[in-house]
């Protein structure tokens, strides 16, 4: 919840809150789950940050929606998994290729193209969105260590980069002079990116969650007021492995949505 | 809007400048008013272009960590700056002013630092149920209500264990304010809550004395005196000092945290309990410790381990304060074996959630003495015993087996005609966590929730357990 004293803050009235979604993985509950639960704190824009297919079951239903709210305004930036749909890619390991291979014969052609022509990065004022940093965004470098962050940092001039990637939450911050830092957040606590700081904030993956809370994970930001909240929504994960069980994906991307690995 | 524009006149979002109430090194305090805001209220504006980093850094801290704050002992926060322009905190002003002038007329009578001391650890204790640990206690950072009660102002030192800690990373000096600093702040480990308690002891020891035990040092290496140097005892400097006094300081003044209070809770329990603090030789000491014993705290200092990191929430959790009410008349051999087995699994949970297998829980076992109303009170039974010693007396037979350990036992025989509402009001007064009762019985032995535990549970502000003794009826 966002307190009180910041919501009155704003003479112009309350802020724009925005919810942010990374790594949905045709994971269709959780992300439902997620609207819903960012609908209900007054988000009223969103973002994408890639990764909509691979992994879970429902790539059309996620692949649609999405491009439901870019139509209605949504940024919207590619994943690797993304892009891998029109052109494969050797570095995956065997079950994101076989999941992969899977989407590729589920998604229609315009599903296909709208996934293809994705651009890699999205601006909004202050705040860079891109799907794994900013240095070099067609790398795909999962970011590990603080270095690896500040080079994104120094890379961008936008104070705030917001990304996802590596499934699990992240913030790093530094100020010019001095090296970047690690924090883990936690959910729903308001934070303010402050002015004088660069800020890296990597959400947690709604659809395949990987820091051992299975719990959907995502993000609400109001840039006005420069306050990031990363959010959780619990959701049916019964039924999301169910289906993956069913489409006969490799058990393993079942199993892991129980434990959040 | 810069910061130089605001002169008296101005309206700055709404709000009406005043008059300049306090030009500070890092920030300008402005009286503001608005409308429709009836509360007394002032903006708080960064010097701008300070050279000192901490001057921004420490205002967004503020800025961050203000707002998430509720209740009575913080000022209440009304509007900031808005980001990307003027950055200022609108927020309550506290009419009663600070401690700061009480340092003109030390040394305080003993009752007035025992009530300073309560309000100021309550005032800690809620902070710290909110996650914050203030870091900057000192006189001029405790503000005073019309009604007595302590508000803490200035966060720009703070750290909420929830959000990223931008001083920790940035200043590689210790943060704090000398002469109250705690010795882990200047070994920057900025993680325990118990550095607060540190502060609040220096603060009672200078009203107490005169004195500041640590003075003020302005160099490194006297800053880091006292992370091997005790202080002189208060009661060489002040003989009015009562010994339990002078036990409760020097414990705050503890090199180690693990040797002070556990949480801020428990100090303001001893304050309010002055005759049920437990006393060692802190309580006596007429002159620092020798040198030998210095030198040996030094060498021990400085190949000291780290303390293991634990969260503000993991440390309050292993320190609660559990009142357990025994009715000692009632009591059948049953009964008490289920109400101390109920304490025991507190105790144990309590001891897990503790590394070292040991708990800094604190128990308080109550009894009341029903009075009457109307009758005088007659402290003598039929045979001329004093009742009051003799309930002492079966109440801490009740505790003796139970297996404290670390834990603290105090034992309480409270006199009230109405013993609902003085167990209620202790576990209140006394910021319990938990209260065990039971439930009571009836006289046919049935299922039941006797009048005393039924308004216990509606009424207290903590959780309850109710104690049966499985197969009673």
């Amino acid at each position: 919840m966002i307190p009180r004293p910041i919501l009155i803050a704003f003479r112009n009235g309350y802020p724009v809150l925005t919810a942010i979604f990374a790594d949905i993985h045709s994971n269709r509950e959780a992300f439902d789950a997620c609207l819903a639960d960012a609908r209900r704190r007054g988000a009223e824009h969103f973002a994408f940050l890639g990764d909509l297919v691979g992994y879970g079951a429902d790539p059309g239903y996620v692949v649609d929606r999405v491009a439901e709210f870019r139509e209605a305004g949504a940024l919207v930036v590619q994943g690797n998994h993304d892009a891998a749909i029109a052109i494969p890619q050797e570095n995956m390991n065997s079950y994101a290729r076989a999941a992969l291979d899977w989407t590729r014969d589920k998604l229609n052609a315009a599903q296909k193209d709208f996934l293809a022509g994705l651009p890699l990065t999205a601006e909004s004022g202050e705040t860079l969105f891109v799907h794994a940093e900013a240095y070099n965004p067609t790398h795909w470098t999962y970011i590990s260590r603080a270095s690896e962050a500040e080079r994104s940092m120094r890379s961008t001039d936008k104070r705030v980069t917001i990304s996802g990637h590596i499934h699990r939450p992240h913030l790093y911050h530094m100020t010019p002079h001095k090296p970047s830092s690690c924090f883990v957040p936690q959910a729903d606590v308001p934070i303010l990116l402050a002015k004088s700081h660069k800020w890296h904030a990597i959400l947690g993956s709604v659809g395949q969650p990987r820091d051992e809370i299975p719990s959907a994970a995502y993000a609400i930001y109001d840039d006005r007021s420069a306050l990031l909240t990363f959010q959780r929504a619990p959701y049916d994960i019964e039924r999301a492995a169910r289906k993956i069980k069913a489409a006969g994906l490799p058990a393993i991307l079942s199993a892991r949505l129980y434990i959040g690995r | 809007m810069p910061t130089s524009s605001l002169v008296p006149g101005a309206i700055v979002d709404g709000f009406r400048v005043g008059t300049m109430l306090h030009a500070g090194g890092m920030a300008n305090l402005w009286e503001v008013e608005r409308e429709d805001i009836k509360t007394p209220l002032l903006m708080k504006v960064p010097i701008q272009d300070s050279s000192d980093p901490l001057t921004i850094v420490g205002f967004e801290m503020e800025q961050m960590i203000l707002p998430l704050l509720q209740g009575n002992h913080v000022p209440k926060v009304f509007a900031m700056g808005e980001f990307a322009a003027q950055p200022y905190i609108v927020m309550e002003r506290i009419t009663g002013g600070s401690l700061l002038p009480k340092l003109d007329e030390t040394p305080l009578p003993v009752e007035e630092i025992v009530a300073i001391g309560i309000k100021l650890a309550e005032a800690l204790d809620d902070i710290h149920r909110q996650h914050v640990i203030h870091f900057d206690i000192k006189p001029s950072n405790v503000m005073l209500r019309e009604d007595g009660e302590v508000v803490l102002i200035d966060f720009g030192l703070a750290r909420h264990d929830k959000l990223p800690d931008l001083l920790a990373e940035e200043f590689r000096v210790p943060i704090g304010t000398a002469p109250y600093i705690s010795p882990e702040q200047i070994k920057r480990r900025r993680n325990d809550p118990r550095s607060d308690l540190f502060a609040l002891g220096v603060l009672l020891y200078y009203l107490l004395t005169g004195h500041r035990p640590f003075g003020y040092p302005r160099s490194d290496g006297a800053l880091r005196r006292r992370l091997w140097r005790d202080p002189v005892p208060p009661r060489a400097l002040n003989p009015t000092c009562p010994a339990f006094l002078q036990e409760i300081i020097l414990r705050c003044l503890e090199t180690d945290p693990e040797a002070r209070h556990p949480t801020t809770a428990q100090l303001a329990f001893d304050l309010k309990h002055p005759e049920k603090v437990r006393l060692t030789t802190r309580a006596e000491r007429q002159h620092r410790d020798p040198w030998f014993k210095a030198l040996e705290r030094w060498y021990k200092m400085r190949f000291a381990a780290s303390p293991e990191a634990k969260t503000i929430t993991q440390r309050l959790s292993q320190a609660p304060i559990v009142m357990v009410a025994v009715d000692v008349t009632e009591g059948t051999e049953k009964f008490a074996d289920a109400q101390r087995n109920a304490v025991e699994r507190v105790l144990a949970t309590a001891s897990t959630r503790q590394s070292g297998a040991t708990s800094n829980m604190r128990l308080a076992c109550v009894n009341v003495l029903k009075t009457n109303r109307i009758a005088p009170y007659d402290p003598l039974d039929d045979e001329g015993h004093n009742i009051h010693v003799l309930r002492l007396v079966a109440l801490k037979e009740w505790a003796r087996p139970l297996p404290l350990g670390t834990a603290e036992l105090t034992i309480h025989v409270l006199e009230s005609p109405d013993p609902a509402a003085a167990l209620v009001d202790f576990a209140t007064v006394n910021q319990v966590d938990q209260i065990i009762i039971g439930a009571g019985r009836d006289s046919v032995g049935g299922p039941y929730l006797g009048p005393v535990a039924a308004r216990v549970a509606a009424e207290a502000p903590c959780t309850v357990t109710l104690v049966k003794a499985r197969g009673t009826h």
